[in-house]
């Protein structure tokens, strides 16, 4: 696009003195992936590791997007940097998406900085894309960075769960305790806001979470440190019990910092992301192959002279001759 | 459609209008054509929406219009993104009477879309407005 024809080291350093635009168009970038992609990623790396990255995720409608935005006026108002990366699913069959979480965080916050980005379809382009741009914000001097996804996808509770800190939006009439035992998401956080607490059957959500921690208790897979997440009742558009939300995740933060976790966490983060990016360079590889010198294998599998399990292992021992 | 060209629109309605039917039918013709719209809904100020342009990096700015306020409200949204150094095509549809049409475009409004416009029709004129705008 020719709208914008400053070089990325021009980008940045408008970008790091605060000039949003600059920003915009560098997160754009990071969202596309590819050469431009790594070139920012290397000007970020060298000025970031200040941020507290939080996570949070819930199921749809459970009111994380206006939790976040008043979150987010709030820092604001106490005078924080916040920056918003806000996930919301692409449709599979047209690549387009509807991207709706600006408009619950639109008010009292001028001096953050929010993007929507939407999954796109490319494998595993999501975990590769978001550790980018968290690093970028990271980069330009915003702190927190809170990553919101829709818990619904392996990726995006990943995404969550690498966070330093990872909060889980639970409701009401949302179904029961079974649910939430088998969503996946119970692992990942850190804290758990129960929201939408001024309806019925807040203190039955609240209860059962409770007893699913002392499941985890009792079958050892509370986490190391005797930590266990709290649950905090919230009404997050009235603004109640927004506060105690984030003293909690203050609180974690203080928590992983007396503890030691805060290196762990990091080092998972990173572990993570290296292993994300060597996943997708060796399916680009893979693809190329049988495009190329591999088709012969391919074609004597489909044709059914060997079997898809021989093709593999032909193509394995290709395919790594080939990185070396 | 590859990512190189994935369209980014905001959409948006600007003051006190209450009329959101038509922005979402809109919404979902531009995500199945496959944009990435960033809807930003109802009572939009110029300046979210200018916010919303340079976070978003946007590549179009979809404004629905439909209580006679566009002769002063769309060329305000023209002159704000200027002001931001912003050259984001602005598309207007909803209710505009085919004399006001020429003058918006005078003022830099990129396209008026009527209530008659097919799905093709609104999609075609997005992706038109945002390959003129570079």
């Amino acid at each position: 696009m020719a709208k914008d024809t400053r070089s990325i080291d021009e980008l940045y350093a408008a970008a790091r003195g605060g000039e949003r635009r600059a920003l915009g168009r560098l997160l754009t970038m990071v969202e596309r992936g590819g050469p431009n992609a790594d070139a920012v990623s290397e000007l970020a790396h060298a000025d970031a590791g200040n941020a507290h990255i939080v996570g949070i995720t819930g199921s749809p409608g459970a009111g994380k997007s206006t939790l976040v935005g008043e979150l987010v006026a709030d820092l604001v108002e106490a005078g924080q940097q916040p920056a918003v990366l806000a996930v919301d699913p692409s449709s599979p069959l047209t690549g387009g998406a509807i991207l709706g979480d600006r408009i619950r965080m639109e008010d009292r916050n001028a001096n953050a900085f929010i993007r929507s980005m939407a999954t796109r379809g490319h494998s595993g382009g999501l975990a590769l894309a978001v550790p980018l741009a968290v690093r970028l914000f990271d980069a330009c001097g915003y702190n927190p960075v809170i990553i919101e996804t829709v818990g619904v996808g392996q990726v995006e509770v990943d995404v969550v769960g690498a966070a330093d800190t990872a909060v889980v939006v639970m409701t009401p009439g949302m179904g029961d305790a079974v649910q939430a035992n088998k969503a996946g998401l119970l692992e990942v956080a850190d804290v758990f806001v129960v929201n939408k607490a001024d309806r019925p059957g807040a203190n039955d959500v609240r209860r059962d979470l409770d007893l699913m921690l002392d499941l985890s208790h009792m079958t050892g897979q509370e986490s190391a440190h005797g930590y266990r997440p709290p649950i905090v009742m919230a009404s997050a558009i009235n603004g109640d019990g927004n506060d105690e939300v984030w003293a909690t995740v203050i609180a974690h933060r203080q928590h992983l910092a007396d503890t030691g976790q805060q290196e762990v966490r990091h080092q998972h983060r990173i572990r993570t992301e290296v292993r994300a990016r060597l996943a997708q360079a060796l399916s680009e590889s893979a693809e190329s192959l049988m495009d190329g010198d591999g088709a012969d294998q391919l074609r004597r599998a489909e044709s059914a002279q060997i079997s898809p399990n021989q093709a593999t292992n032909e193509l394995l021992v290709q395919l790594l001759k080939d990185q070396s | 459609m590859s990512d190189e060209q994935q369209i980014r629109v905001v959409l948006a309605k600007l003051g006190l209008d209450g009329h959101d039917r038509g922005i979402k039918v809109v919404a979902r013709i531009l995500r199945d054509a496959g944009m990435e719209v960033i809807y930003l809904g109802l009572r939009q100020t110029t300046d979210s929406i200018v916010a919303a342009a340079e976070q978003e990096d946007a590549d179009a700015i979809g404004l629905s219009m439909h209580n006679a306020g566009h002769m002063t409200l769309a060329p305000a949204m023209v002159k704000a993104l200027a002001k931001a150094e912003l050259n984001t095509p602005v598309i207007v549809g909803g209710i505009v009477p085919d004399q006001d049409v020429q003058p918006l475009l005078d003022d830099g409004v990129a396209v008026v879309l009527g209530p008659g416009a097919s799905a093709e029709e609104v999609a075609q004129a997005v992706r038109d407005a945002v390959a003129n705008a570079n």
